[in-house]
């Protein structure tokens, strides 16, 4: 396990590469704007990121792709709640994460009542829930209340405050996974569920748990993204559906579950704010950005697989 | 037995094998003759299998050498775990051991030698060509790989390895083996015999090789060897009659009692026999899953599992052997929902040396271990809970003799403090160590004996009565 044990650190050599390269066009200035951006955008990546990564854990046919479409409804709903009013910033998260609650139980529901494979069953989900959200916001733009605004833009110590929060997640994510006797569970139903179960672990506890878990984050991202950019917009979750799988694989963790990587989604989240923007930096356009992000991501998975299959 | 001018099949010089500071093989020098039937005996780890990873080629030797004077073209392997592709045919696995069966046409081919070489070792055994191998039991799949090993396979079978071939077969099929690997010796053909079943190695082998640390320690014709003088070569003490002389305590209160009619009481060793794969391992799967929830788990269990069939219910492949080992007592030793790491070390230590699991170092993969010291570790992991009832599903597959007589003793004390164990078994050698025996047969419980009514031939009785009748 020693020799490679380390995979976080190659998302962070990848974003420390992207960086330089977006800087040496520069020559150096802005590198300060550039990692506070990184930081901000990044934040909504990780977070995201983590939750995914707990349900890749779960083993083979485990994913979340109602992502997007949780974000949208937990952040319409929280605004609407808000109606930008002062002194309903808690009210607004306690609607927000209470959203990302009931679209996890739903999601497990589905998953586990109708036996439908996670992919499909999220999938389908989330049409319900962007209908959801499209239904209570009626093209309705409502501004955040101001203090949330300020907070959700605003830094501490010179980092973005939504940073922190992201910071403060993986912290908590990391202890529940490395150190938590429900983390254990979690690693160990991703191995072999049948194993897991035959050791004592209450297996469907913990894949409960868990879709809740990437839900609960989706929500509390859309939230802080709702209040980042001035409310709440309908299409605001669709590129964290890849985002949030690719920052999964290039921090490290095993797709084929069992194994997650804290660290390297925090990296993997920074390197995939700056790869774009050093893209733009040297002037390439719309379709040649895409391609290239796409391109760039199956390079560094296949490297990554490829690292892992050495004996 | 004089095949001196014979040209050897394979021959070990000073072979040597290491991983990193384990000296898995140290210097072994071997030769296998056509004709030869070649038993290999050892403790778990002592280089069996390493010994047999370096004939077929899976890697090479550290020092020394292996040749194949005559060519290494028909040395095949039949391998402790079970290595077919569970999700392909019976034929399509043999279509993978016999890579010039091509063009249009190969499955009729490959049909019809596996079913050939099924009917040659195991006449009546009633398996489709056609069947999907997870779909088989595991004794099934046992066969149809032992089969394709001495399938011709576009060739001749010079040398097959049998390692551990019997683990999961019942006595009936065994015998079915023995008797071809007889016949296959007498025609000129070379095995090399691994097992832990000493009475199969009597009865099949002309030379016996025994293994230990790595080396050679005795090769001598068979005839040379009694059983308890092989045991001792082995370097263990025969404490046979230990299990049979511990006390046995008085049962107590029925604990488990099944809808069909499997009735357990507390501090109870409870048997499971008939022919394998006649519902008890699903009755013991039921019957723990019951016990237990998908939901809860309180602090300490009701019942722990002791997976036989390690890669599908047991070993957490990614971990390590100490996290393998506490994953079932973690809430109990838990703070506040963490892990305590420190009572989970002492737990694995105190186990690593009750148990003898071969390993400098409990952080090591549980993958690094030999198929033996695996199932140590799931035992350990399940005797280390608190849990009142113990399932074990056919749970010695594969390990050494000095090992069993150690766990028939601990099972033993453990069930006069009062703990229940239920356990499935294909040898009946282990049945007959029962306070009670339930024998299966279709699914149904076909006999209940108890006390001295546990023989073998009245297992078998009740295992077969069905097609004496009809």
């Amino acid at each position: 396990m020693s020799g490679f044990a380390k995979p976080w650190l190659w998302a962070w050599i990848a974003a420390g590469a992207a960086f330089a390269a977006t800087l040496g066009l520069t020559a150096g200035r802005g590198a300060g704007e550039l990692a506070y951006a990184a930081m901000s955008f990044g934040a909504f990546a990780a977070i995201v990121g983590m939750g995914q990564m707990l349900v890749i854990t779960l083993g083979p046919g485990n994913v979340d792709l109602s992502i997007p479409a949780c974000m949208t409804l937990a952040g319409t709903l929280a605004l609407k709640v808000m109606g930008s009013d002062p002194g309903t910033a808690w009210l607004g998260l306690a609607v927000a994460l209470a959203t990302g609650l009931g679209v996890g139980l739903a999601n497990f529901a589905l998953i586990w009542l109708l036996r439908l494979p996670p992919i499909i069953a999220t999938l389908a989900a989330s049409l319900i829930y962007q209908s959801l959200a499209i239904w209570s916001n009626r093209g309705l733009r409502i501004k955040p209340p101001e203090g949330l605004a300020d907070f959700a833009t605003g830094r501490m110590l010179g980092v973005p405050n939504v940073a922190w929060v992201a910071l403060l997640l993986a912290l908590a994510t990391w202890v529940m996974l490395e150190r938590s006797v429900w983390g254990r569970w979690l690693l160990a139903s991703g191995q072999n569920l049948r194993a897991a179960r035959l050791a004592g672990v209450p297996v469907q506890a913990v894949r409960a748990a868990t879709y809740v878990a990437v839900a609960v984050f989706a929500a509390l991202a859309g939230y802080l993204l709702a209040s980042f950019s001035g409310g709440a917009a309908l299409n605001m979750g669709a590129e964290y559906l890849l985002m949030s799988i690719a920052v999964v694989v290039i921090g490290g963790s095993s797709i084929a579950g069992g194994n997650s990587n804290v660290p390297g989604v925090l990296g993997a989240a920074l390197f995939m704010f700056l790869v774009v923007s050093m893209l733009n930096s040297y002037g390439a356009g719309a379709g040649v950005k895409s391609v290239l992000t796409g391109a760039i991501i199956i390079a560094i998975v296949i490297a990554a697989s490829a690292r892992r299959s050495r004996p | 037995m004089n095949h001196d001018d014979n040209a050897p099949v394979v021959a070990l010089t000073r072979a040597a094998r290491h991983f990193g500071p384990v000296k898995a093989l140290d210097g072994v020098s071997l030769s296998v003759a056509p004709g030869d039937c070649l038993g290999l005996v050892g403790h778990n780890g002592a280089g069996k299998s390493t010994l047999v990873n370096l004939i077929n080629g899976t890697f090479g030797p550290s020092a020394g050498e292996v040749t194949f004077p005559g060519g290494a073209e028909g040395v095949r392997s039949v391998f402790q775990e079970l290595s077919l592709c569970p999700n392909l045919t019976v034929a399509e696995n043999l279509r993978i051991a016999h890579p010039n069966l091509k063009g249009f046409g190969w499955r009729r081919a490959a049909r019809a030698e596996i079913r050939e070489s099924l009917d040659r070792v195991f006449p009546g055994h009633g398996i489709d060509p056609d069947a999907e191998v997870d779909s088989l039991s595991i004794a099934q799949r046992q066969m149809v790989e032992i089969a394709i090993g001495f399938a011709p396979r576009g060739g001749r079978a010079r040398l097959v390895i049998l390692d551990e071939p019997t683990s999961s077969l019942d006595a009936g099929i065994a015998e079915q083996l023995l008797s071809h690997v007889t016949g296959f010796c007498a025609a000129g053909g070379a095995v090399i015999f691994i097992s832990h079943m000493l009475g199969e190695v009597f009865a099949v082998a002309s030379r016996i090789v025994v293994l230990k640390d790595g080396r050679v320690v005795a090769d001598r014709p068979a005839d040379d060897f009694t059983r308890s003088g092989l045991v001792d070569a082995m370097g263990h003490v025969a404490t046979e009659a230990v299990a049979q002389q511990a006390a046995r305590s008085e049962p107590g209160a029925v604990v488990i009692h099944t809808p069909n009619g499997l009735e357990a009481r507390q501090g109870e060793v409870v048997g499971l026999s008939g022919l394998a794969g006649h519902g008890q391992a699903a009755e013991l799967a039921r019957l723990y899953f019951s016990q237990t929830s998908d939901w809860r788990a309180g602090r300490a269990a009701q019942a722990v599992f002791v997976a036989g069939d390690r890669p599908r219910d047991g070993v957490l492949p990614l971990w390590s052997i100490l996290r393998n080992i506490s994953i079932s007592v973690l809430p109990r030793d838990a703070k506040r929902g963490l892990v305590d790491r420190a009572a989970e070390s002492r737990l694995a230590q105190e186990w690593k040396a009750r148990i003898g699991i071969r390993t400098d170092d409990l952080d090591n993969p549980i993958l690094s271990l030999s198929g033996g010291n695996q199932q140590k570790v799931l035992f350990a992991r399940a005797l280390a809970s608190d849990a009142a009832v113990v399932v074990m599903d056919d749970p010695m597959r594969g390990v050494d003799v000095g090992t069993k007589q150690d766990v028939y003793a601990m099972i033993r004390a453990e069930a006069a403090k009062g703990r229940t164990f239920l356990w499935y078994s294909t040898e009946t050698e282990e049945v007959c160590q029962c306070d009670r025996v339930f024998v299966f047969r279709n699914g149904a419980i076909s006999a209940e004996l108890t006390g001295a009514e546990i023989t073998e031939e009245r297992i078998l009785e009740a295992s077969f009565e069905m097609q004496e009748a009809s």
